[in-house]
């Protein structure tokens, strides 16, 4: 495998990795959408970033994003704290005005630097192939310091994401700690910008969280798998796009990243929709076949077609089995007989011995 | 006409026909759909381009109408499967089909010269170069035309149907029980937001539309109190900024739909500081205003309360009433001072007394209070 | 009889709406207190200013002597059910869990003995058997079984409860009363949001009537008369309720 490749697949990997697994922090609290905004937002820090510094460096310009990506968010908060103005509409306001805010820096870089702001580019769509080794030890580094601060404030996270005011009760700083989850989520949205660019990254940070959602029902495990599936989506998706030319990195792993989410919501097992369905018919199969069992048991001691009551059956199964329903299909399918006002029979009982 | 006005009125009817259908979503609490059809758009965009060859022909409003109104029946697909919530439902479906835009343009840009930039960004610039002609004689922009559309379009439609998108807005079980179909009027304003979306992508691009749709409502929001005038100011506030905006980026030399956009957001932060009443200015000295006089509340309250309890004259007593209300004796002096100024309250020695003023200033607080009433 | 929660003077507003206007009350230690009152009376507020989850605008507060910052692990507290995300991902025992948090402090897991407190806990409100079950799964008894197992790991003094009775079945019911009984016999102090007048007289040793001001506070025989109800309800009495508080 040649370099270039493996240096990208690596980034691609480590930001499906930490964007996923930090993406749980705004999906379990429904509101995955924030990532959107802070991903637009950063685009005019990182211009700003590079005006003023000069530099191409990534650690310069992802500085830059998390600091216009933090403030769109302080916006929004206080709009909504101060106004009638939804938490919806205010997203999306901030995720608007940012990014305009965005192109206008961009157009000027083009006169002011001219050809230089080409790099800045990248960051619109995304270009993994842009990826030095220098920003992956970036990468690396924030991403462990955030997902370790996770790790640090873990009981506390979970309380404040699961039940606020129980935490604040508890004497937790409940405000600081939101911050702190903010903070983590541009953090995890701003390592992922060169790779995928501003527009897809809200994917990479919603898709794992919601796929991993489906597996399991225990946080820690939500946000392993969150980081699990990046990290392969993340790796097959930069391998992918090397196959072939035109194949741009940022798409192809959104759109495999969207695959796994449906494959996990049909066929996840307890949550998954197939699985559903499965047991259901299952657990039908199973009361049909007690409702014949009581009528056969009912045949050994009566006529062939004496008509047992529904009544009776029910009180054979107890009350919460649905024996009616149960006992229309049956008679859907040619198993029993109905009686009008009277009762039901098998349609072939079994011969008394 | 000369192109720099024609421009500006391209930018003004679009600024406007955009913040109506915005006006409705901002209200429905939908107004991250704008944003989710906006992406979405692109899939049809570059289908119909591909077909047509030309980013103005009527075929591709229709199919990225239809990749819009595709993206909201999947974000409810999604939703009701109970396994995804609203958000993610929204974060999963638009980036998908952005996705598979940005592929399609990727691999025929042989074929297509249709560069994404311009899809996102738009190019308000171009617009004087891309004309009407009538057996040959020149009408204006094409642009200029689809707009006025537009515009005109959005307004016939939503005037006509006021009544029952209002009505749905805020009951949809009594639009629903009223016989208005509410699903059917959904489905209408998402198709009007997707066309509105895709007629304006290419003067402001796709992102930047989102600007123009919630922007002015939100801040129409903010100084509206009934429905005709939150419509009206929402059409009124999006033409404005469409003019700074222009002036900005003719100045600077920058990008006219980036320059809108921040003017959207300046626009609003100036109302948001400034309004009459709602402003952050006005809300902070009115906060000022009546945290003295709800302190002063407080206080008579407080002294009515226990005017006839035995242990009154240590209620009223000046040294106490501090610590009972939690408040420095600074604080109490002023207010004391306001009290005796309003003739509420009076001072007997080291005890404060209400007036008979006072005591029916409080007696009348102490009716108000009844709290809303359980049904 | 010695005060487990002292509030004086208390008035709470949000945005110079007072929700609370001027409230006295005390709760004593080692019984069983209700409040109640309308929709809209701050009854939640009383609870969520006490926990010091909102800030009053006036007034002291004293639980157990003390202002509560100084001792909030000696208060748990059990919100409305409805408030919560049940699609969270956890356990019935991860939640119980939680109610030990605040006694393990910061950077520390529960260790043996945080997860013996859960256990116990769960198994006084009988849900052993369904400790592993996602909270996603569980029926709204459930939920609040769950929730009260979670202030029971707490192991505080004084527990406050908004709402528990709302909306769960009869065992549900019997369990948490079952269960708030012999928390009070362990000398602990409850006090309870309730909507059930019907029940008041029968469940509770002191009551709260509150309706923005509070309008009676003392023990069940003396303060839970049709004339307060009458006050605290606005002239529209429930007209059943008289017969039982008079019984």
């Amino acid at each position: 495998m040649d370099f270039t490749l493996r240096i990208v697949m690596t980034g691609a990997a480590l930001l499906g990795l930490i964007s996923g697994s930090l993406g749980t922090l705004a999906v379990l609290r429904r509101q995955g959408l924030i990532g959107d905004t802070v991903a637009h937002a950063a685009l005019p820090g990182i211009v700003l970033a590079f005006l003023l510094s000069g530099s191409k460096a990534s650690v310069v310009l992802q500085l830059g994003a998390a600091i216009s990506g933090t403030l769109a968010m302080l916006w929004v908060q206080s709009v909504v704290r101060t106004t009638r103005i939804r938490f919806d509409a205010a997203l999306g306001m901030a995720l608007a005005v940012f990014f305009g805010l965005g192109v206008v820096l961009l157009s000027a870089a083009q006169h002011t630097a001219g050809a230089a702001q080409a790099g800045l580019d990248r960051f619109l769509f995304g270009q993994a192939a842009t990826l030095l080794r220098e920003d992956l030890l970036t990468m690396a580094v924030t991403g462990a310091l955030a997902l370790g601060l996770v790790l640090v404030f873990w009981k506390e996270v979970k309380l404040v994401l699961f039940d606020e005011a129980y935490a604040a009760a508890l004497g937790l700083p409940v405000r600081w700690l939101q911050t702190l989850l903010i903070i983590l989520l541009v953090v995890a949205i701003v390592i992922g910008l060169q790779t995928v660019g501003v527009v897809l990254m809200i994917a990479v940070i919603i898709a794992p969280a919601a796929a991993a959602r489906q597996w399991s029902s225990r946080y820690g495990r939500v946000l392993l798998l969150a980081g699990l599936f990046g990290l392969l989506s993340g790796a097959l998706g930069a391998w992918i796009s090397n196959l072939a030319p035109r194949l741009p990195t940022g798409p192809i792993i959104v759109l495999l990243l969207t695959v796994l989410v449906l494959l996990s919501v049909l066929v996840a097992p307890a949550r998954g929709l197939l699985w559903q369905r499965y047991r259901r018919r299952r657990a039908r199969a199973t009361a049909q076949q007690a409702v014949v069992a009581v009528l056969q048991e009912l045949a050994h001691h009566h006529p062939e077609d004496y008509p047992h009551p529904t009544a009776t059956i029910q009180a054979a199964l107890g009350a919460n089995v649905p024996v009616e329903a149960i006992l229309r299909d049956l008679e859907r399918r040619g198993k029993v007989q109905h009686k009008p006002g009277q009762g039901w029979h098998l349609t072939n009982p079994p011969h008394t011995p | 006409m000369s192109p720099a006005l024609e421009i500006l009125l391209v930018a003004v009817l679009t600024a406007a026909a955009c913040a109506l259908p915005g006006a409705f979503l901002v209200l429905r609490r939908m107004s991250l759909v704008s944003d989710a059809i906006s992406h979405a758009v692109l899939p049809g965009i570059v289908i119909g381009f591909l077909l047509t060859e030309n980013l103005q022909h009527p075929l591709l409003l229709v199919l990225a109408g239809a990749s819009g109104l595709l993206t909201v029946y999947l974000i409810e697909l999604l939703e009701k499967t109970g396994r995804l919530r609203e958000d993610a439902a929204i974060g999963l479906v638009f980036p998908a089909l952005f996705s598979v835009g940005v592929l399609l343009i990727a691999q025929l840009a042989d074929q297509v010269h249709l560069d994404t930039d311009a899809v996102l960004l738009g190019e308000l610039a171009f617009v004087p170069f891309d004309r009407l002609q009538w057996q040959g004689i020149d009408l204006g922009p094409r642009a200029l035309w689809t707009m006025a559309g537009l515009l005109l379009m959005n307004v016939l439609l939503l005037w006509l149907l006021y009544k029952e998108l209002t009505l749905a807005t805020f009951d949809a079980a009594a639009a629903a029980v009223l016989g208005f179909r509410p699903i059917l009027l959904h489905y209408l304003l998402m198709g009007l937001v997707a066309v509105t979306v895709v007629a304006a992508f290419h003067a402001v691009g796709a992102i930047l539309v989102i600007a123009l749709m919630i922007g002015p409502p939100a801040t129409a929001l903010l100084l509206a109190r009934r429905m005709p005038t939150y419509l009206l100011l929402s059409l009124l506030i999006g033409a404005l900024s469409a003019l700074p905006g222009y002036g900005m980026a003719r100045v600077l030399d920058v990008s006219i739909a980036g320059s809108m956009a921040t003017m959207v957001g300046v626009l609003f932060g100036l109302v948001w500081l400034l309004a009459p009443e709602t402003g952050l200015l006005a809300r902070w000295r009115r906060h000022r205003r009546q945290q003295l006089d709800f302190a002063l509340d407080l206080l008579l309250l407080h002294l009515l309360h226990h005017e006839h309890q035995p242990a009154a004259t240590v209620e009223r007593h000046q040294d106490t009433l501090p610590a009972h209300l939690n408040w420095t004796s600074e604080r109490l002096n002023i207010i004391l001072a306001e009290g005796q100024r309003r003739g509420w309250l009076q001072r007997k020695g080291p005890e404060v007394h209400l007036t008979p003023a006072g005591r029916a200033r409080a007696t009348q607080l102490v009716e108000t209070l009844a709290p809303a009433r359980s049904p | 009889m010695s005060w487990a929660i002292e509030i004086e003077d208390l008035t709470v507003a949000y945005q110079q709406q007072p929700v609370l206007w001027d409230v006295d009350v005390v709760i004593p230690s080692g019984q069983m207190t209700a409040i109640v009152g309308p929709n809209g009376a701050g009854k939640s507020t009383l609870l969520k200013a006490v926990l010091g989850i909102v800030r009053p605008a006036a007034g002291r507060i004293r639980v157990l002597g003390r202002p509560f910052r100084a001792q909030e692990r000696r208060v748990a507290y059990v919100p409305q059910r409805a408030d919560l995300d049940w699609d969270f991902p956890a356990t019935v025992f991860d939640v119980a869990l939680m109610g030990t948090y605040g006694r393990v402090g910061w950077l520390r897991r529960p260790g043996p003995a945080e997860h013996a407190l859960a256990r116990t806990a769960l198994e006084r409100v009988g849900m052993t058997n369904l400790a592993d079950r996602p909270i996603g799964q569980l029926s709204g008894g459930q939920q609040q079984r769950v929730l009260l197992a979670r202030a029971l790991a707490q192991e505080a003094d004084i527990y406050l409860l908004d709402e528990p009775f709302q909306g769960v079945d009869a065992p549900t019911e019997a369990t948490l009363l079952e269960v708030l009984r012999w928390l009070k016999q362990q000398g602990k102090t409850i006090v309870v949001v309730h909507h059930d007048l019907s029940t008041v007289a029968e469940y509770f040793d002191w009551v709260v009537l509150l309706n923005v001001q509070c309008i009676a506070c003392g023990p069940v025989g003396e303060a839970f008369t049709p004339d307060n109800l009458r006050r605290t309800y606005g002239g529209r009495m429930v007209t059943p309720v008289l017969s039982t508080t008079s019984a």
